[in-house]
Formats: C-alpha cells, sequence, structure tokens
C-alpha cells in the first residue's frame, strides 16, 4: 500500500512538470489556434537560462526561478512578433510549419552556443528524502508538485479574477468580437506567449533539476509528452491542460511500476489515440468547435 | 547544409596538413637520429566531432609512448613514428583511414580502431592482409574472432560484467541485486546480462528492468526496486545517465551500493557527490600506487596538461605492446610480428598482459570505489 502511494507521488510529481508545460501549448492553441512546437524548446532555454544564472550569480533557487522565468517570457514574446505575428492572416499551415522551423532553431541555437554534451545542474535544492508519514518523499519531487500546483491556482486566478485575464478568455472566444469591445488583441498575445513561455521555464527549471541535466534537445520528449497532454485534455482549454498533465504522468509512473519501462511509451500514446477516438475534442473538450 | 560541408573539409585539410607536416618533422629528426630507419605505427580514432575525446585519448597515450620508446633508444635503434587519422566514429571513415595507413604510410602495425564498430569493420580487411592489430578499446567480443592477427588491450564485455558480479557476491557479500540497464545499447546489454549470469549462481536477482535513452524519470522503477531492498544495483551505462539515475537514488534515500562498468570513468568530474562510496570496474586505477602507473601519469600529465583516463592508458599500453612484439620479432614483417604478440608477456598501466589463443588478454580488472571524488582501489581481481 504504501509502495503504491509512493508511485502515486511519483506519478503527480512527473505530471506536474507536464501540466506546466502543456498550458503553454493550451493558451498558445486557445488565443491564436497555433501548435506552438517551439514551447519544449523554449522550456529548453528556460533551462539554460536557470544554469546561467546559477553560474554566474550563486543565486538562491527562487531568484534563479524567477529570473529564468522573465527571461523566458522576455523570448517568448520576441518569438511571436518576430515569427508568428507577421503570419497572422496567413493560412494556418504556414504558421505550424514556422513553429516547427522556430523548434529547431532554438535547438540548434543551443547547440552552437552550449554544444551538445550535457551541462550538470548544480543541485540548487538540497536533495534528501523527507519522511510524511510512512512514506519516504525526495525534496525535489516536493518542491515540484507544490511549485506547479502553486502556479496552477496563481493562472486560475489570473485568467478568472483579472482584466487582462478576461480579455485573454474574451480574445480566445472571437478575435474579431474582443476588437469591437475595445480589446487590444496584440497586446492580449503576448501577455498570453509570455505567461505560456514563463510557465514553460518553470517545467525546464523543475525537470532540470529532478534530473541534473541540462542539453539542447532536452525539451522534445517533455515537449511531446506535454503537447499529448493538452490534446488529451482538451486543447485550448486550461484546466484540460491540467488534468490531462496529471493523467498523463500518472499513466507513466504506474505503468513504469507494475508492467514495465519498455512500454510506458507506447501505452500513454495508445491511451491518447482511445481517448480521441472515443472523444476527439480531449476528455474536457466541448462538441462545438473553436469555444473554450 | 552546404556551409557545413565546406566547415567540415577546411577543418579536415586543416588536421590533414598539421599531420602531414608532423609526419615531416618526425621523418626529419628520425633520419638524423638513425638513418633510414622510421617504424611507423598506425593510430585510427575519432578525432573529431561527438567521440573525439576517446580517439584523442589514444592518439595522446600512443604518442607519449612512441616518444619514451625513442628517448630509450627506439626499437632495435629504429624510432617509432605514430601516425594517426581520424575515423569520426564511422565505419567507412575507419576502413578509408586503414587503407591509406597500409598503402601510402605503409605502416607495420595498426594499434586501433578505437570503437568495436570501427574495428569490426577494419577486422575483415585486415585479416586479409595479415596485418598486426591491436585495438586499444574495442570491447566488443566479436573482435578477436576467428582473426589469429588482431588482438586487443582490454577485457570484453562479459569479463568486466561477471568480474563484478564475483566482487559483488565474494567482496560486498552481497545476496540480492537488481540490474538496471539501457535496453538501446548493446553495450548496456551485454554487461547486464553478463552481470545476472554469473550473479544468479550465487544469489538472487530481484529486478531485471530495462530502460530507453529519452529516459530520465527513474523514481517509479527506483521505488519498485526499494521494495525488494537489493544489496546491490548494477547500472551498466555511460556517465551522463548513470549520473541521473544515482542522482534520484540519493534524493529518494534508497540504502544499496551501485556498481558499474568502465562507462562510468571520469564520473567524478560530474557526479563525484552522488557517485561516493559506490564501486565501478574500470581498467586502471590512476590512485594505484604501482610504480609503472604514477610514472605514467606524470609523464601524461607533463606532455598533455591534462589527467589520462582510461582510454590513455589503453592506448599507451597497446603502443608498448606492439613495439615490444616489433623488437622481439626482429623485423617487420607482418607473420613475424603477429608471432611475437601472441607470445606477449609483459607490465603495462592497465595491468600484466598475456594474450589467449583468441588474442583476448588474460588480464587483471581493477575495482575501483569513489573516495571524496578520489579512485580508490577496491580489488584487483586476476585474469579470468
Amino acid at each position: 500500500m504504501n509502495i503504491f502511494l509512493q508511485q502515486l507521488i511519483n506519478g503527480l510529481s512527473v505530471g506536474s512538470i507536464y501540466a506546466v508545460i502543456a498550458l503553454g501549448y493550451t493558451m498558445v492553441y486557445g488565443i491564436i489556434r497555433l501548435i506552438n512546437f517551439a514551447h519544449g524548446d523554449i522550456m529548453m532555454m528556460g533551462a539554460y537560462f536557470a544554469f546561467i544564472t546559477v553560474f554566474a550569480t550563486g543565486m538562491p533557487f527562487y531568484m534563479v526561478l524567477i529570473v529564468s522565468m522573465v527571461l523566458a517570457a522576455v523570448l517568448g514574446v520576441t518569438i511571436e512578433s518576430l515569427a508568428y505575428k507577421p503570419l497572422r492572416k496567413a493560412p494556418r499551415i504556414s504558421a505550424l510549419i514556422t513553429a516547427i522551423g522556430m523548434s529547431l532553431f532554438l535547438q540548434n541555437l543551443a547547440l552552437v552556443i552550449f554544444r551538445a554534451d550535457p551541462k550538470i545542474m548544480p543541485a540548487i535544492i538540497p536533495k534528501r528524502p523527507i519522511m510524511i508519514g510512512p512514506i519516504q518523499i525526495g525534496t525535489v519531487t516536493i518542491t515540484t508538485i507544490a511549485l506547479s500546483i502553486f502556479f496552477m491556482v496563481l493562472l486560475d486566478f489570473f485568467v478568472k479574477k483579472t482584466k487582462p485575464g478576461k480579455s485573454m478568455r474574451a480574445v480566445s472566444e472571437d478575435k474579431e468580437a474582443s476588437i469591437l469591445m475595445g480589446i487590444n488583441v496584440n497586446k492580449t498575445i503576448s501577455i498570453t506567449f509570455a505567461i505560456g513561455s514563463a510557465l514553460g521555464a518553470l517545467g525546464g527549471v523543475l525537470y532540470s533539476v529532478a534530473y541534473t541535466q541540462v542539453f539542447p534537445t532536452m525539451g522534445v520528449m517533455p515537449g511531446l509528452k506535454a503537447f499529448v497532454a493538452a490534446v488529451f485534455g482538451g486543447i485550448g482549454l486550461i484546466p484540460g491542460a491540467m488534468l490531462g498533465g496529471f493523467v498523463i504522468g500518472m499513466i507513466e509512473t504506474i505503468t513504469k511500476a507494475y508492467i514495465s519501462s519498455q512500454w510506458s511509451d507506447a501505452i500513454v500514446f495508445g491511451i491518447l489515440i482511445i481517448v480521441l477516438l472515443i472523444k476527439p475534442t480531449g476528455i474536457l473538450g466541448k462538441n462545438e468547435r473553436e469555444k473554450v | 547544409m552546404k556551409k557545413r560541408i565546406t566547415v567540415l573539409m577546411i577543418i579536415t585539410i586543416l588536421v590533414l596538413s598539421t599531420v602531414l607536416a608532423g609526419c615531416n618533422a618526425g621523418g626529419t629528426t628520425a633520419t638524423t637520429a638513425a638513418p633510414a630507419a622510421v617504424i611507423k605505427i598506425g593510430v585510427i580514432g575519432p578525432l573529431t566531432g561527438d567521440y573525439s575525446q576517446y580517439g584523442v585519448a589514444v592518439e595522446e597515450g600512443a604518442k607519449l609512448a612512441a616518444e619514451e620508446i625513442n628517448a630509450a633508444g627506439g626499437i632495435n635503434g629504429a624510432m617509432v613514428e605514430i601516425i594517426a587519422y581520424d575515423s569520426k566514429g564511422d565505419k567507412t571513415e575507419g576502413v578509408n583511414a586503414y587503407n591509406r595507413l597500409r598503402d601510402q604510410d605503409k605502416i607495420v602495425g595498426l594499434v586501433g580502431g578505437t570503437f568495436s564498430g570501427v574495428t569490426l569493420a577494419i577486422k575483415e580487411i585486415a585479416v586479409e592482409d595479415g596485418m598486426p592489430v591491436l585495438t586499444p578499446t574495442a570491447t566488443n567480443l566479436e573482435v578477436t574472432l576467428n582473426a589469429p592477427n588482431v588482438f586487443r588491450a582490454c577485457y570484453t564485455d562479459p569479463q568486466q560484467g561477471s568480474t563484478a558480479a564475483i566482487f559483488a557476491a565474494e567482496e560486498l557479500g552481497a545476496k540480492k541485486a537488481a540490474v538496471l540497464y539501457n535496453i538501446e545499447d548493446p553495450y548496456s546489454e551485454g554487461l547486464a546480462v553478463a552481470f545476472r549470469d554469473q550473479f544468479a549462481t550465487t544469489g538472487t536477482i530481484t529486478n531485471y528492468e530495462g530502460y530507453t535513452k529519452n529516459d530520465a524519470d527513474f523514481k517509479s522503477v527506483l521505488t519498485k526496486i526499494q521494495a525488494l531492498d537489493p544489496d546491490v544495483i548494477w547500472l551498466p551505462d555511460y556517465i551522463a545517465k548513470v549520473g541521473v539515475i544515482l542522482a534520484q537514488i540519493q534524493e529518494m534515500g534508497i540504502e544499496v551500493i551501485a556498481m558499474g562498468g568502465d562507462g562510468w570513468d571520469g564520473i567524478e568530474y560530474d557526479y563525484a557527490d552522488v557517485a561516493e562510496g559506490h564501486y565501478f570496474v574500470n581498467h586502471y586505477a590512476k590512485t594505484d600506487p604501482a610504480e609503472i602507473v604514477q610514472d605514467f601519469i606524470v609523464a601524461y600529465e607533463a606532455k598533455w596538461s591534462k589527467s589520462p583516463n582510461a582510454l590513455a592508458a589503453l592506448g599507451y599500453d597497446s603502443t608498448k605492446i606492439m613495439a615490444d612484439a616489433i623488437r622481439r620479432a626482429g623485423t617487420t614483417e607482418s607473420a613475424a610480428v603477429v608471432t611475437a604478440l601472441a607470445a606477449t608477456d609483459m607490465d603495462g598501466v592497465a595491468g600484466h598482459v598475456t594474450f589467449d589463443e583468441n588474442g583476448d588478454p588474460n588480464k587483471s580488472i581493477t575495482i575501483i570505489q569513489v573516495i571524496n571524488g578520489e579512485h580508490v582501489v577496491a580489488g584487483k581481481v586476476g585474469g579470468n
């Protein structure tokens, strides 16, 4: 029983990283109907920003996290205004191809600047086990879960209760009508990219601290899984991304624990196919198009 | 892409020109020292690209050995010259390099290749040529099979896996062991199988788990392993992956002794704290007090301003073994050198070497424990 509980917590920790990354996918999709394939690489850049900050300044963990999230937000907004904005009126496929190009560009940029060998992330969170009741949990695992949930609650509050959040919801429902209502669409899209990228960086920092390494292709696999999570929960929906992230992380962990490590990816993607066959809009998706 | 090719070409030309310039310079000094007597030994390894660290280590070890041999009067008066070509870790490039060494440079013997894959490709041609080949580092079992002229200076994958299992059972008193290996890598799988088969004869294998190269989260598998409470966990992979696993073992507070193969060599640079107290099998130990080891380290550091890894030691040993065989043969003729190689019986940095009928070394295997970020010799297990 304790082992099962422990595995659930392992799953929660993996899932929370997927969930924060999935939020970036889903928010961008919700607002401009673009699958931002460069998002996994923004996560990677976020991890490098953190790595550089730790080495250059030796700041404590929370400061490193803030610096990395701010830099990633700036990067996200820059990418949007340089690469995606000029294509906003173009067919969707053009923007999608641009996103893939941006992803490859960021990976290769990191490759040129930082080289292929993995950089070792210093242990900015002291790593040791903590006993909670009968179960033993690592400090990094707890930090990951706590921080992810904290930022998700914060995001939920932002979207529901603040003015920019309200305009985000409005733009995602109907862009033309929002313009008529006097909402600054460009600013709203920039804010969305900033928040999504900052959450991506959060995922990147947590990922690199948990798994000790930073390297140019580190964003590919988690990015793909997070994308799956977003689709799984219903792309475009913020609660869907969170749910999807946790479910994917949980399935993966339980498969590894009780079936086999080698099968975990096959089972995760298999379940995705089944869900999409039964409910093409994802678990929380409504069956009407283009609504959030 | 086109630009990259141009850059690569420029690099290749530059590398070649330095190598050739080096040859010329070496040739001239050799002529003044001992007229018309230069013995050329070829080295093949990845000298550029992602794996360059491995090939460069072998080349540097070989050049250091050649320098020492020449300083001591050369081979029967002839100066040794090392000619190193780049394989980029690629089979075709490796075969091209071999052909060039044989036809253009007329080498007496080959110290190479560095990787098992390249060495297997070269072996096919070298067997027909009867060329004396001594690979310093190719651990794949196939390399020396059905090839009377191909020898190796390192132990094989099955040897290190089973040696580690014996050490775990006898020296660490382990009764239960878990195995966690990379299913996508033949090296990792080879070591996993060898360890499992040997350990199962004296103890229990609690878990035999595979992972893929993209896996980063091992907590669920480790939780599963922790529940069965093994004494030892066998992690036969390279540092980048082993470090990630060890960090999670530490974070989860699992009390288990981790062990690994020669892929762990150098783990103390990035993962000293998580590798603390754990063991791995290696070709030699930097802290081995034996005179031959310490002299080598001092000389290597003086010449190359860095600390030698196991590959450098093996490149150094292989060159000395090859030179010794040529000296005993008394001629540079291939057949005689091969016969002399087979009769090798000498001390090297990485242990005493004699060859069995396949051309594999009967040599001691060193087990190292990482203590305070240093390699400490925990045991030496005799050959076979």
